[in-house]
């Protein structure tokens, strides 16, 4: 006999129309490639903003451009209303602090433990802090996450719905008002899927967080997003609700939700 | 037959370019060294730790390859010394050889292969896995953590480790001595410090310093610039090994040359 989980729906967290992600025209090529060819799209303040599209479509590249991992070749990219492509890697640090960025594999330093890894970006940024103050933060943030127990333990450790959970506290650490997640559910198991996404929703409501998720797990993105855009042929063929685009009158758009 | 001249032409040309781009790369990225490595912040327990890792966690192989490079040469050059009758100049033979020429080379070279090879491993998986990326949208310098440290701690550890491995080379040449005659230890190390002056330590102990600094800036060079896939982990080990091996023999090269003109 299947048990049927039931699950709180989260609050609504109150969305704005004010951008805090303002993306127009934006263009970049890997020699020959041409990956994107005028992207443009928002996210509004406190909204969740799920990108989807085939691999290869662009769109970790257009989230990396975000950061400034990547240097876009044209196009104007505002974050809280600076356009990051005109400022120096100065500038661009005091913005990179307010965003958050989940990886695909995580990412955590794997020759540090759990704390150290949460540790390390702190202390760089809250130099004022003492050791208690440190280390009740480090708690903090890792039993928001569900994970207080694994303080100690080094990343080769950790399941790979652990580390997630890891990446996410350590992302949340510096309390960003934007966080962006590179495939936050690839990977994983149906049931770690839905906590992370669940997890997200959390977020999104604990710390008033807006954010882009890029993903392929459409229980995903129905359970994490307010609006949704869809990449093709490096621009955005359409966006709209989960409800509006899952009835679209496009083949191919309705090709990911089957 | 024209086609293939044409094709081989190209290959050519195209190594050349990806050799001097290679060139231009790693100049840029030295320099971006000296600029980086005076403004703060400093990573001081970050450049503790690698000097750790660098210096103390090598001694066990330059004590080994030290005493078997002492112990060696005085075997080999006794046969050769003893047709003149000059065996009493072996314990000064051993020591200069030691110390202007084989010690800093051979350990440079062990130092290329263990340490550089490990740094450009190390950095090489960081980058593939996101680590370094992670680093910088955290508005951490990666640089400056990750490569100024390292190449620091190689350019202070490696004349160490060459001091190092001179005595105890010097020391493997005291029991080579012994194995076919009597010399006391006072005896021996009488001659060798008689022999040795302030220019045969002052030029060999200097360039170290720029093997130390290559061995480093090869490794954090190649591994900081290593492709997506796991694949390139292992490139940019071996290239770090064969680049840093390749730049210590010209180094040498050049600093022989320096030397001969200066001293």
């Amino acid at each position: 006999m299947i048990q049927e989980t039931t699950t709180i729906a989260p609050a609504p967290v109150p969305k704005t129309n004010s951008p805090v992600i303002e993306i127009k025209e934006l263009y970049k090529s890997f020699g020959k490639n041409e990956v994107l060819k005028g992207v443009t799209f928002s996210v509004n303040k406190g909204e969740n903003l799920v990108v989807l599209g085939k691999s290869g479509s662009g769109k970790s590249i257009t989230i990396k451009c975000l950061v400034g991992l990547v240097v876009a070749d044209e196009g104007e990219i505002n974050v809280f209303g600076t356009d990051i492509t005109k400022i120096d890697t100065a500038e661009l640090n005091k913005i990179r602090v307010r965003i958050g960025f989940l990886f695909q594999n995580a990412a955590l330093y794997d020759s540090m433990s759990v704390r150290e890894n949460l540790g390390f970006t702190l202390k760089r940024h809250a130099k004022d802090l003492s050791a208690e103050e440190l280390e009740n933060q480090i708690k903090d943030v890792l039993e928001s996450v569900g994970l207080a127990e694994a303080i100690d333990k080094m990343p080769s450790e950790l399941s790979g719905g652990m580390r997630k959970r890891i990446g996410l506290a350590r992302t949340l650490i510096l309390k960003p008002e934007i966080i962006l997640y590179d495939e936050p559910t690839t990977g994983l198991d149906t049931i770690t899927s839905r906590e992370i996404s669940e997890l997200l929703l959390e977020i999104q409501k604990k710390h008033k967080t807006s954010s882009i998720i890029i993903t392929h797990d459409m229980a995903c993105a129905k359970h994490t997003a307010d609006r949704l855009v869809i990449l093709k042929d490096g621009v955005i063929h359409t966006e709209g609700t989960y409800e509006e685009l899952e009835k679209s009158d496009d083949e191919w758009v309705r090709s990911f939700f089957i | 037959m024209n086609s293939i001249i044409t094709a081989r032409k190209e290959s050519v040309i195209t190594y050349l370019k990806e050799t001097f781009n290679d060139v231009g790369n790693i100049t840029l990225f030295a320099a971006r060294f000296f600029k980086e490595v005076i403004k703060p912040p400093y990573e001081i327990k970050e450049f503790m730790k690698q000097c750790y890792v660098i210096g103390y966690k090598s001694l066990p192989l330059v004590t080994i390859t030290g005493f078997i490079m002492g112990l060696v040469l005085t075997l080999q050059s006794r046969p050769t010394l003893a047709k003149f009758g000059a065996e009493s100049w072996l314990p000064s033979m051993v020591a200069l050889s030691l110390i202007r020429e084989i010690a800093p080379v051979i350990t440079a070279l062990i130092c290329a292969g263990k340490v550089s090879s490990g740094i450009g491993a190390e950095l090489g998986s960081m980058k593939v896995t996101e680590q370094i990326d992670a680093m910088e949208v955290s508005a951490i310098n990666p640089y400056k953590y990750l490569v100024v440290t390292r190449i620091l701690a190689t350019t202070l550890m490696i004349p160490l480790l060459v001091i190092y491995a001179d005595g105890i080379g010097i020391i493997g040449g005291y029991v080579g001595i012994n194995i076919h005659s009597d010399v006391s230890l006072y005896r021996y190390i009488s001659q060798v410090l008689e022999s040795i002056t302030f220019l045969d330590i002052f030029p060999a102990t200097m360039k170290t310093f720029f093997f130390g600094f290559f061995i480093g800036m090869i490794g954090c060079y190649k591994g900081f610039n290593a492709a997506n896939g796991t694949e390139s982990v292992g490139k940019a080990a071996n290239s770090a090994v064969v680049t840093a091996s390749l730049t210590i023999f010209i180094i040498d090269m050049l600093a022989v040359q320096l030397t001969d003109l200066f001293f």
